[in-house]
């Protein structure tokens, strides 16, 4: 097995891809810290022939999902939380604020994991599938449903 | 919007925080060694330390030092060794080898005489562990011989196994293996060249300086 570091070479730039299309910018961070902890954790007992990025893609999906809970406990109802504007290297200005940044939080979690690798990140359906532990044609109808969801103007439906 | 509207959209909106995912990821990556063992999820932690050899891998346990590595060794293949064979939870850290750095800087500069970081020899057992055990406490400045040390290991006739111990001394300069010699005068061996065993001598008086 290989050591942790290099496994973490291998995939921690993927994995920040990951993170900045999901739980966005701000929080990629302590997400980032928390899905290589929970993959330390449980990384001695690991099959060897696990699929590793599949796996540590797996476990970052759990924990935007443990993060977007945390957020949404956090929330107030008065909202009047200042929006975090992020600057990036390029001087383009990335508002978190942005109606469709906030479709996109607000599609149900499969479908914005699908989304996200797929039109995002450029990633082929089948290490989707693998992500997500399902089929590649259930990846492609969850991708399918977060488009048509966000053309929409974007609707409430759990259809995951 | 039309699908592939948004679709362009998303990417053109994400791409330039997509690009400082590297940078961002390293820092983050860098700051996991310290989270993980305030946690108690490292089992190894590397660095490096300069030495007149070039550059030194140094790897700890939670009980101890458990390698030094020659420059000349190759550093995935050490690490990869140690996750066999200890564990596979190693990540490189600068405050966990920061002690064994700071003790190996004043020993290359004369000014340490006895390393205080304690030794994990858990990986070594037997004789070979009583050889590298009886050699740990020669002390500065003064030498013995394969036999005295084969003797202290308790098998006095092995002095060739002692050698062989010795040459394979997972935690070299700190377990003195250099401070092992023959009984006739002569250096004997040093594993990656004799070069290496004069110059440590030499810091520590046993040999003039040439």
């Amino acid at each position: 097995m290989q050591p942790f570091q290099s496994f973490m070479e291998e995939h921690r730039t993927y994995v920040y891809r990951f993170l900045i299309a999901t739980v966005g910018p701000a929080e990629a961070d302590d997400t980032f810290q928390e899905t290589f902890l929970s993959a330390l954790r449980a990384y001695p007992k690991l099959e060897h022939d696990r699929n590793l990025r599949g796996w540590i893609l797996a476990i970052a999906a759990r924990k935007a999902i443990d993060a977007a809970r945390g957020r949404a406990r956090r929330a107030t109802p008065v909202a009047a939380v200042p929006e975090v504007t992020h600057h990036s290297e390029s001087g383009q200005p990335f508002d978190t604020g942005d109606p469709l940044w906030q479709a996109v939080r607000a599609l149900p979690q499969r479908q914005r994991v699908a989304l996200v690798h797929r039109v995002i990140l450029d990633r082929p359906y089948d290490e989707l599938a693998s992500v997500m532990g399902t089929t590649v044609e259930a990846a492609r109808a969850n991708v399918y449903q977060a488009l048509k969801h966000l053309r929409e103007g974007w609707s409430e439906d759990e259809d995951d | 919007m039309k699908t592939t509207d948004i679709e362009r959209e998303l990417k053109q909106r994400f791409s330039p925080l997509l690009r400082e995912a590297p940078r961002r990821s390293k820092e983050a990556a860098d700051r996991l060694a310290d989270a993980a063992a305030k946690r108690g999820l490292l089992d190894l932690a590397y660095g490096f330390a300069d030495s007149p050899f070039g550059r030194l891998l140094l790897v700890v346990s939670g009980h101890g030092l458990v390698r030094v590595g020659y420059p000349d060794r190759d550093v995935d293949k050490e690490l990869e060794e140690l996750a066999a064979t200890i564990s596979p939870r190693i990540l490189e850290s600068a405050t966990s080898t920061d002690r064994v750095r700071g003790e190996l800087d004043r020993y290359f500069e004369g000014r340490l005489r006895r390393f205080t970081v304690p030794v994990d020899l858990s990986v070594a057992h037997g004789f070979r562990r009583r050889v590298l055990e009886a050699t740990a406490r020669i002390p500065f400045g003064s030498v013995s011989t394969y036999r005295q040390v084969a003797e202290k290991a308790g098998s006095p006739r092995a002095t060739r196994a002692a050698g062989n111990a010795l040459g394979s001394n997972p935690i070299p300069i700190v377990v003195p293996c250099h401070r092992v010699v023959r009984t006739g005068g002569g250096l004997g061996g040093y594993t990656g060249g004799l070069d290496r065993k004069v110059k440590l001598l030499t810091i520590e008086g046993v040999l003039d300086p040439a």
